[in-house]
């Protein structure tokens, strides 16, 4: 049966030619960096669960050190030129799209596959794992059809993720720190604030509160997760449901959603709203935030008025 | 009220743009020390919480494919596809990604598109490509601008589709908490609560897409702040 273990080995091993190839390129000066950079990260990804808590968290300050002191960086150039670009793409364009639409469609078909017939793979993670034979596909399908250097696709690869620099690993940071909040009890302090700054016997007062809160407080944490157990704690369950009479199934599912409305707000959010500026190459790092903001708050409007007329 | 001062740091450390992952790193020591932990068990703490969830870097094994594939041109083929497309206009190109986006996580398929799988490679070049459609002096400010909103609707897209599914983590979190008060609910009253969002998510995100497309078409000559 195929586990999540499968898919780390092969992150694992990706990252680690990433650090070799690195480590190759002459003409960048933090090519040492890089190299121990993403070779810690193979190593996290495929001994982390030998390497004890304490042995994590020291790899984890290295990896913060390395890139914290600017040690990583990218050297230019190394993409293919556009003019040969747009000559390969004329001769091959409809093959290229097809083996892009490869690793959805095996993601898609793996995921009903493996729910459907037990023993292959773990459920639960069938979604990743199909994503992950994806990838393993396409790449065979691409290789066998273009027969590029057999290095190309690693090279590109990496010149890729070098872009993207430190911040591929900045979400499983923002993770862990939320991780450590609540070892901290952040969460219950931030919700008792909230719950004394409502105005006394006001309905509409507690559930604005409750939706500001819940989009505010997934701002600061990055997740509207961690955010819902304590605003639900501090302002839904006591006022709105039990003081209020109100329907908790509609108070939780759109106090949720108020919270993803926090979420495409915030740098805390690092894996949908930095990480993909970076991908882009855009020269703003907030300019993803800025073009959703003007969804986030009259959806969040809407949210708090939502709650207001259906849970009461 | 002590443990706050991790929640400064971190807002701090945002605004005056310092590397994330050294605020990061410095917000977790001092909320762990104002919470009475000692060093090597916020240490500790940390590296298991970033072992538990290496599945959030997992994606970027993308990127060979997606290397190899633009290397022998795959952005500018989206790109020519769009140009030979008479009707696909930046608006309609973005609302059809994000109708499909909600839809397919509706239906759970969450993982199936995303920045590094779709958006990089195929929706931010094939809406840069509408956009040049209509105006042939696209500022660096406004492909800017395009390719942003190309990630913002795949977020967009995203956040208000999955709670329509059942079996997703928030759905399944907000069931646990709330049995922990002592009210059993069914998946289902959550995911149906999540439609009235998602069709407000659909309009409002909707006419902004289209007057993205209006505001994309005028031609700014002389604001060029270079491509």
């Amino acid at each position: 049966m195929i586990t999540l273990g499968f898919v780390y080995v092969l992150a694992g091993l990706t990252f680690a030619l990433f650090a070799i190839l690195g480590l190759q390129d002459r003409g960048n000066p933090k090519r040492f960096g890089n190299a121990a950079f993403w070779g810690l990260l193979a190593l996290s990804m495929l001994a982390g669960d030998y390497l004890g808590d304490f042995g994590n968290g020291l790899l984890v300050l290295a990896l913060v050190a390395i890139a914290g002191t600017g040690q990583i960086g990218r050297a230019p150039g190394g993409e293919v030129a556009p003019e040969v670009q747009a000559e390969r793409a004329a001769k091959h364009g409809p093959f290229l799209l097809l083996v892009a639409l490869i690793i959805p469609a095996v993601a898609l078909a793996g995921t009903f596959l493996f729910k459907w017939v037990p023993g292959l793979a773990d459920p639960k993670q069938a979604t990743l794992i199909s994503l992950a034979l994806g990838v393993l596909i396409a790449l065979a399908v691409g290789m066998a059809r273009l027969k590029p250097p057999a290095l190309l696709p690693l090279q590109q690869g990496r010149r890729l993720l070098d872009a993207v620099g430190w911040a591929a690993i900045l979400p499983q940071m923002l993770a862990s720190l939320g991780a450590v909040f609540a070892l901290a009890g952040v969460g219950e302090v931030v919700g008792d604030l909230i719950g004394t700054a409502i105005p006394e016997g006001s309905l509409f007062g507690a559930t604005l509160a409750f939706g500001l809160g819940m989009a505010l407080f997934t701002m600061v944490m990055g997740n509207a997760f961690a955010a819902f157990p304590v605003m639900l704690a501090a302002v839904g369950m006591p006022l709105l449901i039990k003081q209020y009479g109100g329907d908790p199934a509609v108070v939780a599912a759109i106090g949720m959603l108020a919270g993803f409305c926090g979420t495409l707000m915030t740098p805390m959010a690092a894996n949908f709203n930095l990480v993909p500026a970076a991908l882009l190459e855009l020269k703003n790092p907030y300019g993803v935030i800025r073009a959703q903001v003007g969804t986030a708050l009259p959806l969040l409007a809407a949210n708090i008025l939502f709650i207001w007329l259906f849970a009461f | 009220m002590l443990v706050l001062i991790g929640i400064l740091i971190i807002i701090a450390g945002f605004l005056l743009r310092f590397n994330p992952l050294l605020v990061i790193m410095a917000s977790a020591l001092a909320t762990g020390l104002a919470a009475g932990l000692d060093i090597a068990a916020i240490v500790a703490a940390f590296g298991k919480a970033f072992n538990d969830t290496r599945y959030v870097s997992i994606v970027w094994i993308v990127l060979p494919v997606i290397g190899l594939l633009e290397a022998y041109g795959l952005q500018q083929h989206a790109r020519s596809l769009i140009g030979r497309m008479k009707g696909a206009t930046l608006g309609r190109l973005l609302t059809s990604y994000l109708l499909l986006r909600q839809a397919m996580a509706a239906v759970g398929l969450t993982s199936v598109a995303g920045h590094p799988q779709t958006v990089r490679p195929l929706v931010a070049p094939m809406a840069e490509a509408a956009a040049e459609a209509k105006n042939d002096a696209l500022t660096g400010d406004q492909r800017e601008e395009v390719k942003a909103f190309a990630a913002a609707t795949d977020n967009i897209g995203l956040f208000f589709g999955e709670d329509i599914f059942l079996a997703i983590g928030s759905i399944l979190l907000m069931k646990g908490v709330l049995e922990g008060y002592g009210y059993v609910i069914e998946p289902l009253h959550f995911s149906l609560w999540a439609i009235p969002t998602a069709i407000a998510a659909f309009l409002i995100h909707g006419l902004r897409l289209r007057r993205l497309e209006k505001r994309m078409a005028q031609k700014r000559i002389g604001r060029e702040t270079g491509a």
